[in-house]
């Protein structure tokens, strides 16, 4: 199925330029629907957002107001997992954006952050803890990039100012986020979860970020039913996070329920990571949807390339490896990502091509870097063995 | 503004750099085709989401776009297109005609077809492009641009950063290239029409000669040929001289100037054949007058753009094109000048008349072109 998969897409993704292939069309009924909005005009969440851009332009240097519309739609871009929002926060902000004040460096770190501009972000909030450095929000950001990025140490000392500046789960799920992947993960387990019982009232979000990396925690740790009941509770919380939705689909996919995933994303393919776990699910069905899915994927990815993002590597190192079947060029798009961002996935990617290209010894950086955290993760453990079982 | 700033700290540490979690961001695809000479076909896609937020296409609030909606929007949305796209050649843009839109769906939702054709002043020549479509919005918008040449094919992605492209048809091949300004060089002569009257004014006493105050034929048409040639060739020398060193950059004169200097030798040569005074040598006044006609077809050559690879071809094109278009003059009207020499109409009515008509309007380019800046003081 791979392969013959593989054959149907010769190429698309190794071509330079793009070209418009489709013919486009002029519909013959007034009524035929051609684009459906996730959030329509009289969600709370859109009204609200459009009274401030409208109240914003009759006064367009209201920093405060724009401040206010611009972490609206950060906000919504993250419900949606849309980045366009992103761009709409910059351009309300644009008048300060190059002598930004506290509050608005804080904000560009944000967007550069999503942009995955880690170091244009890192700088951004320690100007801001330079000029506040009781600042929580620089001090949690600030972390999590650390995290991302595999300096663990660091990231734990960001982590520290939280539990005199912040909430108590807001500093322990900092923490464990972390441990979780450092090699303690049972203590960042157990830290999280006195957390979450003393925090029954805290702030949902909060809730949710702390459940998710419980859910993760377990799942790495090889504790299906738990990791399970986790993700459940998450999904109880009734907050739209596509983090958790890719996080749950992933589990699934590795617990073999591809039917699952494609209930979770059969109606919404916009994010170009659903999408991929979609097409991934209807593979491991044998599905005929499958080849259309992959070259929707394809011509995003193509895309995403053309405007020179970084941010699509690890995507496109997934489907290269796991839709296209070519895992020589996979194992280069993961090692590319690898230099850019090392969470577990990151990690695993790696291994998977490495396996798959026949090339233990590309491996080799992944493997020490695993050795050196000890982060725990029975798929990484698995791979490592049959990586090291080809090398001898 | 703490209190704020708290409430959406979660909102951001879940915005965590999660790998591939992003939705594919806000592009357009911009094609364009470089089609008969001074025509390009443009397509350009543009996301019906990114529409909805500039403009609003959503009427009923429904959270669904459908066909109606967006059809009774073209109108807006052509023009919000067009206004955010310039395509600018020679100094002037071109103009876009035949716009039509339809529908397309891309791999991240329905896109709106923009397809129109752009006239442009000239195609051989760089062209300009600048788009600035939502980038006020959406810093984070591209253009991807595509262009097909008949040699190939260009590709860029636009930004804020670069809104602007020289889109270098250098793809042509150099005697395409040469033909293209010989076309330019030829067609000046009939549209620089000061140029052609100038040579006419010249050339009308060629078939006669002036003897004791009164006109005489000239016998032979080869005298005539032998004449007209020269009066032609000191020309064309002359305004090739001053071209080059002109588009070269050698010389650089003020284009009012060169003008009114270029009104003034048609008036010039028009008093000539009303009152002689070069009665012989014509072609002493044809070059000396036509060094300054040089300058005016450089200005029109450095409005054309010259391919900095090729401006030998460039200048070799047009000036022979100049050369083309003033033996397509002498060609057409000479024989007809010939037989007609010796009648009234020729030496009263066209001569005489005709050179006075010129001079009046010489004059008053002259004064047009010389007084631009209006004299009164308000």
């Amino acid at each position: 199925m791979k392969a013959f998969a593989a054959l149907l897409v010769p190429g698309i993704l190794m071509t330079s330029s793009w070209s418009i292939v489709a013919a486009p069309f002029v519909p013959q009924e007034d009524s035929q629907v051609l684009e459906r909005l996730l959030y329509p005009a009289d969600t709370p969440e859109v009204r609200e957002l459009r009274q401030w851009r409208a109240e914003l332009s009759r006064q367009p240097h209201n920093l405060d107001l724009a401040l206010r519309l611009a972490w609206g739609y950060v906000a919504q871009g993250r419900a949606e997992a849309d980045p366009r929002y992103y761009g709409y926060a910059q351009a309300v902000l644009e008048p300060w954006w190059q002598q930004p004040p506290v509050p608005v460096l804080l904000l560009r770190a944000t967007l550069r952050q999503n942009r995955h501009d880690f170091q244009g972000a890192l700088n951004d909030f320690a100007a801001v803890l330079e000029i506040q450095p009781r600042n929580a929000q620089a001090w949690l950001n600030r972390a999590v990039i650390l995290g991302v990025q595999g300096d663990y140490r660091s990231a734990l000392r960001s982590c520290l100012p939280l539990s005199r500046l912040s909430t108590q789960l807001l500093a322990s799920a900092c923490a464990g986020s972390i441990l979780s992947v450092n090699g303690q993960a049972q203590t960042g387990y157990r830290l999280l979860q006195d957390a979450l019982d003393n925090s029954a009232s805290a702030d949902k979000r909060e809730q949710l970020w702390a459940i998710t990396i419980l859910a993760e925690t377990a799942a790495r740790l090889g504790r299906v039913r738990a990791a399970e009941q986790h993700f459940q509770e998450a999904f109880r919380l009734d907050l739209r996070d596509a983090y958790l939705l890719n996080a749950y689909a992933d589990f699934l996919l590795d617990q073999n329920r591809p039917e699952e995933v494609r209930n979770l994303f059969q109606n919404d393919t916009r994010p170009d990571a659903f999408l991929l776990r979609l097409a991934l699910a209807e593979q491991r069905i044998g599905s005929p949807e499958t080849k259309a899915y992959q070259q929707q994927l394809a011509d995003r990815i193509q895309a995403i390339r053309m405007r020179g993002d970084s941010t699509h590597l690890n995507t496109e190192a997934r489907f290269t490896l796991h839709l296209l079947d070519r895992p020589a060029e996979a194992l280069q798009l993961a090692l590319r990502n690898w230099t850019v961002q090392r969470e577990p996935t990151d990690a695993r990617l790696v291994l998977e091509a490495a396996l798959a290209a026949d090339d233990p010894k590309a491996a080799r950086p992944v493997l020490d870097w695993l050795a050196e955290t000890g982060l725990e993760d029975v798929h990484l453990a698995q791979l490592k063995q049959r990586l090291t079982g080809v090398q001898s | 503004m703490k209190k704020l700033a708290f409430a959406f700290l979660l909102g951001m540490v879940l915005m965590v750099p999660v790998s591939g979690l992003a939705h594919k961001p806000s592009d357009s695809y911009l094609t364009l085709r470089f089609t008969q000479d001074n025509t390009l076909a443009v397509r350009w896609d543009v996301a019906l989401r990114d529409l909805e937020y500039a403009l609003g296409l959503d009427t009923n609030g429904d959270g669904e776009i459908t066909w109606g909606e967006l059809r009774i929007r073209h109108a807006a949305i052509g023009s919000y297109a067009l206004a955010h796209l310039k395509i600018v050649n020679g100094g002037e843009s071109c103009d876009p005609s035949s716009l039509r839109q339809a529908v397309e769906n891309h791999s991240d939702g329905a896109y709106t077809v923009l397809t129109f054709e752009l006239g442009c002043p000239y195609t051989h020549s760089p062209l300009t492009l600048d788009y600035r479509l939502f980038f006020d919005l959406d810093p984070s918008h591209r253009g991807l641009l595509r262009v097909d040449y008949p040699t190939g094919t260009q590709t860029a992605v636009l930004s804020p950063e670069q809104p602007q492209l020289i889109l270098q048809p250098t793809a042509h091949s150099r005697w395409r290239q040469f033909l293209d300004y010989w076309r330019e060089g030829g067609w000046h002569i009939w549209l620089g029409f000061d140029h052609l009257l100038f040579l006419i004014t010249l050339l009308l006493p060629a078939v006669l000669r002036r003897e004791d105050g009164h006109w005489r034929q000239v016998d032979g048409f080869r005298t005539v040929m032998t004449e007209v040639v020269g009066v032609v060739t000191a020309f064309t020398i002359a305004h090739s001289l001053t071209l080059s060193a002109a588009v070269l950059g050698w010389i650089s004169l003020p284009s009012r100037w060169v003008e009114s200097v270029i009104a003034a030798t048609v008036l010039v040569a028009a008093l000539n054949n009303l009152y002689p005074v070069v009665r012989t040598r014509l072609w002493v006044l044809a070059f000396s007058l036509g060094l300054i006609h040089g300058f005016g077809f450089a200005s029109v050559l450095v409005d054309l753009g010259l391919p900095s690879s090729a401006v030998a071809l460039a200048l070799g094109g047009f000036n022979l094109g100049v050369e083309t278009g003033q033996l397509a003059v002498v060609i057409a009207l000479l024989p007809l000048a010939y037989v007609l020499r010796n009648s009234w109409f020729y030496r009263r009515a066209l001569l005489q008349m005709g050179s006075a008509g010129i001079a009046v309007i010489a004059v008053t380019w002259l004064l047009e072109r010389s007084l631009e800046v209006p004299l009164l003081p308000f």
